[in-house]
């Protein structure tokens, strides 16, 4: 087996897109976004347990989590950590906010530089923006080789990876040198539970936004004891770089508008199946984004 | 230079069918924006795919063919579409929303600095004004997101090129009567790739046929027992495919043998939750309606006015599926770009 290895786990806090109930509709029949819980992106999740298990294999590895969002985007963090992770950091700074995928790459890259890490290990993708570009954007600004789609690693040797992908019609396995950064599909193995001696650890790691925000309680001054419960905060001051590569302005998309799908009729509408009606229907569907 | 450049993907010796849907589309936007329509091969053996191309459109083919790039690995692909996009300056860039396509394109948007859109399913040339500057013939990318509740209509103001991703299926394939004259431009590979672009190794491949997925489809189609016979789930296969949907079932078509269990919805098959589930000739018992009343919307064709599927759909349709499935793919047909 291989020396121990540092790896960086990329996750992030998305709202729950994929169970939009009834529940979640407004009057209108849009989604009202703010009533989403806000989770830990699913294939997130996977690539995490890609990571753990790597650290069952060569005890010793270290296993970061890293995600960009704002300050209770550290829930992610916790999350990780009562799953097997050994830390994380929160990458946030009001610099950083309207970025699309290349601002939010750049900015991923500039913190895993100064992690240094051997592996990084990200979701396929998120499922709010839905792109799947953030992963291949990050290893392009490290100029690292990349592996998509993975779903399993099998094997890791002399420096070198061997990992399956999923591809739409088939398998592919491929091997690559260290380091390299690996997106994660969902038919890879589900994340494993919370652990509950994890659990116990670190049930009170906080940043430091969050303890000044709460009240003051007994955990502050046991904090000052503990270290690892300390999450850390980093912002543009933490990771440099170009200060307009980030946020709105390291943003070459502009979203020009927004339409709200009405994803529900507000009652059964009875239709026969004349042409008129059909093609009512059909225009309907087309105008609101449903097909076409 | 600034004209349109397609990405155009093979699978196994032939032009995948998005690349052809793309080039397709790109004329519409060429026309509209005076210039054009280039493609980009990048294989082994794969010469010979140009004819095929010019009669899609193609001015110039660049053609990068080499024996080390004969199974798609993104460092190389993407170091060669990098090269020549610094080279020949494209104002639209597009790609398939393909496996290869969605690990390329990114790769590509990020070494240039030039924003990428996903997924789109709408691709248009219009106007754009903001705060300090106006901007003509941009190209309007529109995709949803947020798992399909929202859609976006993106632009990319200022960086060069454009770039798009679209799924397999969106747009339409039209060959021209008449083929452009075309012409190939070789790319020098050798010149361009470094040893390190070869660092990944394939070791094994396996190509199986397309799984059946409908849990993650956005659209269903859906046939009961109502449907009739193995033929008949033909149609629930061709209004599928223009709506880009997926095709389920009720446990009564599955046991009748009209189709793969693989595709049963309720309490024993799989449980979705789509955009639109349309419901062919199912009577809505409460171990098929299980499965799939959480969908967003559901649409009913069924020829008792009373069947249960009526009462949680938002729109019934009372009729024969035989006359209304056809009635329907010919309308979208007609109303759709
Ligand atoms: C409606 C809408 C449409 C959009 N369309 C586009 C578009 O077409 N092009 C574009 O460039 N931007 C787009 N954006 C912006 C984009 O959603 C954000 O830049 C977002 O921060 C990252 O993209 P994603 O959610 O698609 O992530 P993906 O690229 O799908 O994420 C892949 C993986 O990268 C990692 N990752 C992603 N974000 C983070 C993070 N913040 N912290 C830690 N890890 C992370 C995770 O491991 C994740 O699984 C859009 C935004 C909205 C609201
Ligand atoms: C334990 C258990 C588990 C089950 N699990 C499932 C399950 O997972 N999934 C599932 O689907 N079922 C399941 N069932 C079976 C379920 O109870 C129903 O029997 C089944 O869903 C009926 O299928 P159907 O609606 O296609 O057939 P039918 O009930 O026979 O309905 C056919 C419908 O087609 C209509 N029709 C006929 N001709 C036309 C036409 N030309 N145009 C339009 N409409 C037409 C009829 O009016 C009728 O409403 C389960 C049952 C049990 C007991």
């Amino acid at each position: 087996m291989d020396k121990k290895l540092k790896i960086v786990v990329l996750a992030k806090q998305v709202p729950d897109t994929r169970n939009v109930g009834k529940d979640a509709m407004k009057e209108d029949g849009t989604v009202n976004r703010a009533a989403l819980p806000a989770i830990f992106n699913p294939e997130d999740m996977n690539a995490l347990e890609q990571a753990l298990r790597i650290k069952d294999l060569i005890p010793g590895t270290e296993i970061q989590l890293l995600t960009m969002g704002p300050g209770r985007a550290a829930d992610v963090i916790r999350e990780g950590m009562f799953r097997g992770a050994d830390g994380g950091i929160l990458l946030t700074d009001r610099k950083f906010a309207g970025a699309d995928t290349l601002a939010t790459s750049y900015a991923l890259a500039q913190a895993i530089k100064k992690i240094n890490p051997d592996l990084i290990i990200a979701g396929r993708q998120a499922i709010d923006g839905d792109t799947a570009q953030v992963g291949p954007q990050v290893a392009e600004k490290l100029d690292l080789p990349q592996i998509t789609y993975a779903e399993e690693v099998l094997g890791l040797e002399n420096g070198r990876i061997t990992i399956r992908r999923r591809l739409e019609r088939g398998v592919e396995v491929v091997a690559s040198p260290l380091p390299v950064l690996v997106t994660v599909t969902a038919s890879a193995a589900p994340c494993r539970p919370r652990n509950a001696k994890q659990l116990m650890k670190y049930k009170h790691a906080r940043t430091l936004s969050e303890d000044q925000q709460a009240e003051p309680n007994t955990y502050a001054v046991a904090l000052d004891q503990r270290e690892y419960l300390r999450i850390p905060e980093w912002g543009y001051a933490e990771i440099g770089g170009e200060e307009n590569g980030y946020g709105l302005a390291g943003s070459p998309t502009k979203v020009k508008k927004i339409e709200n799908i009405i994803l529900q009729a507000k009652e059964s509408k009875v239709l026969s199946g004349s042409d008129e009606d059909i093609n009512g229907l059909i225009q309907e569907l087309i105008a609101s984004h449903t097909i076409g | 230079m600034n004209n349109i450049i397609v990405y155009c993907e093979t699978d196994n010796g032939k032009l995948c069918d998005v690349s052809l849907e793309l080039m397709t589309k790109a004329r519409d936007l060429a026309a509209a924006l005076s210039c054009d329509i280039e493609a980009l091969l990048i294989g082994h053996n794969v010469k010979s795919l140009a004819d095929e191309l010019y009669q899609y459109g193609a001015k110039v083919v660049h053609l990068a063919d080499d024996p080390k790039l004969e199974f798609f690995r993104t460092l190389p692909y993407a170091a060669i579409t990098i090269a020549l996009f610094r080279q020949e300056q494209p104002q639209i860039a597009l790609f398939g929303a393909t496996s290869v396509g969605r690990d390329l394109a990114p790769r590509v948007s990020s070494a240039l600095h030039s924003g990428l859109t996903a997924d789109c399913t709408c691709l248009e040339i219009g106007d754009h004004k903001d705060k300090e500057k106006e901007y003509k013939n941009l190209l309007y990318q529109i995709r949803p997101a947020f798992g399909g509740n929202i859609i976006a209509t993106i632009v990319n103001p200022e960086c060069r090129p454009q770039m798009a991703t679209v799924r397999e299926g969106v747009m339409k394939k039209e060959a021209l009567a008449t083929p452009v004259a075309g012409s190939i431009q070789p790319i020098e590979v050798n010149n361009i790739l470094k040893d390190t672009d070869l660092a990944v190794e394939i070791i094994e491949r396996h190509i199986e046929e397309r799984k059946i997925d409908i849990k993650g489809a956005q659209i269903i189609v859906a046939g009961g027992f109502g449907v009739g016979s193995k033929e008949n789930f033909q149609l629930l296969f061709d209004l599928a495919k223009v709506l880009g949907g997926e095709v389920g079932a009720s446990r009564a078509a599955v046991d009748a043998g009209f189709i793969d269990h693989a595709r049963q919805i309720g309490q024993t098959g799989v449980t979705v939750r789509p955009k639109l589930f349309i419901s062919c000739g199912i009577s809505g018992q409460i171990q098929h309606t299980a499965g799939m009343d959480q969908s967003a919307m559901i649409i009913s064709i069924n020829n008792d006015p009373d069947a249960p599927i009526h009462k949680i759909a938002d729109y019934a349709i009372v009729g024969d599926l035989n006359e209304i499935i056809p009635k329907m793919i010919k309308s979208y047909k007609q109303n759709s770009k």
